[in-house]
């Protein structure tokens, strides 16, 4: 016995020495790769990374200033683009809530032990593959071009990214989800819908929550973004102060506070939310 | 040798545990019942310092423990080891590093990060995981082992801790009755050949009867019984549980050997 001990001790020691030997070699790969790919980059680089670098903080430090020398004006900036941050704030919404919508019964068809019949998987999955592949950007110009400028075309752009981004993120949480309830209802006869929605719903629903409300976050950027071609809300304001020599970028600063306070005020209701989904409503009195 | 003053733990307006008194002079085996709600665990959790004590004190060889912060708090836990009910071991790490990480508290955080320890630390591991009887499931993964197997390298993380007192939170709860015996001989055994004081919440009377020294009985949040097992009769049994006298020690019990005193 003390012999096949002794046998064991030298092979753990030998695996964990093993181990070591292959981190450290995978250590010094990653480094190495990293300052290759770095100087590669910097070589094509036009204007060259060691003669820009200290520019960088040029143009936030214009921003920082005008701000500061005109800051009595911001309260009135913030009115003023009140109205363009809802736009913003709407399109990211409305494109949340439907592409969160599709993004589940994708995500249903993508996880494999819950689809309704195996073959779907895949091709569900591809389809969410394209949908994310496609820059939202690219969608937005062609809708643009095809049902004009508005509002419109970025919802459906961003839906559309949000589709394929809430559909993978989903299925990867309806895999942790534990089969045993979706076995319970199946042995009450439960149709697969009745299955889904009662038995996996339920589990994984706070994680759904904070994956669309991160979403939420990542659209209305997108949306402003969007705002830059064409597709109006705060994007189209802040392409108009924020070009150099304008004067205008105490505006721009205006507007990327109100941005800030948007994502701020976004993440704090969703952790409000989620707690809310997790644990229930606190009842007064209950123990923990 | 340990000592708890008044001990008290409330959530909210709910006292867990109240003015909870225990002196222990010399390492014992201690087994704590009561049934569900009774308040053992959060005793259990506060001597550990896993959960804070609302008021009162647990005083260890002359230091107060209740009082204890950042390192000072982290050596005493790394002294007073803790065994629970889910085993928790980390499942996706082999059952060596859930031993070693018993030492988490002596070793430095970067070295432990990736994973180094001395070659003399994971010779110890071993050497206690065969004590245990399980050495040969040293390289595979803890989620790869049975509930009372798993249970073991939890007992073995606590003795690679070098703990003075081990603290049990329902070891054998989640057991079946062969499992929980032999979970209960190693504690036994650990108290006897090593000396460490053992306390262990326990949910079936006949464990705590068969394999401790001393036997403390709560209810609601208050010790209502300290004494040896001897001490503990049927009636006292029911007063702890709360029970009328339908209740019986051999409806409650898991042992193996009940089978046989009940049909004998």
């Amino acid at each position: 016995m003390a012999e096949n001990v002794a046998q064991i001790q030298t092979d753990y020691l030998g695996q964990m020495r093993a181990k070591r030997v292959m981190n450290m070699i995978l250590l010094i790969l990653f480094v190495a790769l990293m300052m290759l790919g770095f100087y590669t980059a910097d070589a094509r680089n036009a204007g060259g990374f060691w003669q820009g670098w200290h520019n960088i903080l040029d143009f936030p430090g214009d921003v920082v200033s005008e701000a500061v020398t005109r800051a009595h004006l911001l309260p009135g900036y913030f009115l003023k683009y009140a109205p363009s941050l809802l736009e913003t704030i709407n399109i990211a919404g409305a494109a949340t809530l439907l592409g969160a919508i599709l993004g589940l019964i994708a995500s249903l068809l993508a996880t494999r032990g819950l689809a309704p019949v195996g073959w779907i998987t895949g091709p569900v999955r591809r389809v969410l593959d394209i949908l994310r592949a496609v820059p939202e950007i690219v969608i937005a110009l062609i809708l643009i071009f095809l049902l004009g400028g508005g509002p419109v075309p970025a919802m459906i752009a961003i839906a559309l990214h949000t589709v394929g981004a809430l559909g993978k993120l989903f299925s990867e949480v309806n895999e942790n989800a534990s089969l045993k309830p979706v076995e319970g209802l199946a042995s009450v006869g439960a149709s697969w819908l009745q299955r889904m929605f009662l038995g996996v719903v339920p589990q994984v629903a706070p994680n759904y929550l904070s994956y669309a409300l991160l979403r939420f976050e990542i659209n209305i950027r997108a949306s402003a973004i969007l705002g830059f071609v064409g597709a109006g809300g705060i994007g189209y304001d802040l392409r108009n102060t924020m070009s150099w020599g304008q004067g205008k970028l105490d505006e721009a600063a205006a507007i990327f506070l109100l941005l800030f306070a948007t994502i701020v005020l976004v993440d704090q209701l969703s952790s409000h939310l989620r707690d809310r989904l997790t644990h229930g409503a606190r009842v007064k009195g209950a123990r923990q | 040798m340990l000592r708890l003053t008044n001990l008290t733990k409330s959530f909210g307006g709910n006292k867990a545990v109240q003015d909870a008194n225990l002196q222990v002079a010399k390492p014992s085996m201690i087994g704590i019942i009561g049934r569900s709600g009774a308040g053992k665990s959060t005793l259990l959790r506060m001597v550990n310092r896993l959960t804070d004590a609302t008021s009162g004190q647990i005083v260890f060889e002359g230091n107060d423990v209740t009082a204890l912060v950042g390192a000072a708090k982290r050596n005493w836990q790394s002294q007073c080891a803790m065994i629970f009910q889910q085993f928790n071991l980390v499942p996706r790490m082999d059952v060596v590093s859930n031993v070693l990480h018993g030492t988490l508290n002596r070793r430095s955080t970067l070295a432990t990060m990736f994973n180094m320890y001395p070659a003399s630390d994971v010779h110890k591991a071993i050497d206690i995981l065969d004590r245990l009887g399980i050495a040969e499931h040293a390289p595979k993964r803890a989620e790869a082992l049975s509930g009372g197997q798993q249970q073991r390298v939890a007992i073995a993380r606590a003795l690679m801790q070098d703990p003075k007192i081990i603290l049990a939170d329902e070891p054998i709860a989640s057991l079946d009755p062969m499992n929980a015996q032999v979970v209960m001989q190693s504690l036994r055994r650990i108290h006897e050949e090593d000396g460490r004081m053992v306390i262990a919440n326990l949910h079936t009377l006949d464990t705590a009867r068969r394999y401790c020294d001393r036997v403390v009985g709560m209810r609601d949040g208050k010790i209502v019984f300290d004494g040896t097992p001897e001490q503990l009769t049927t009636s006292m049994a029911r007063e702890i549980y709360g029970a009328d006298t339908s209740f019986s020690e051999a409806a409650t019990s898991t042992e193996i050997q009940t089978l046989d005193r009940e049909y004998a």
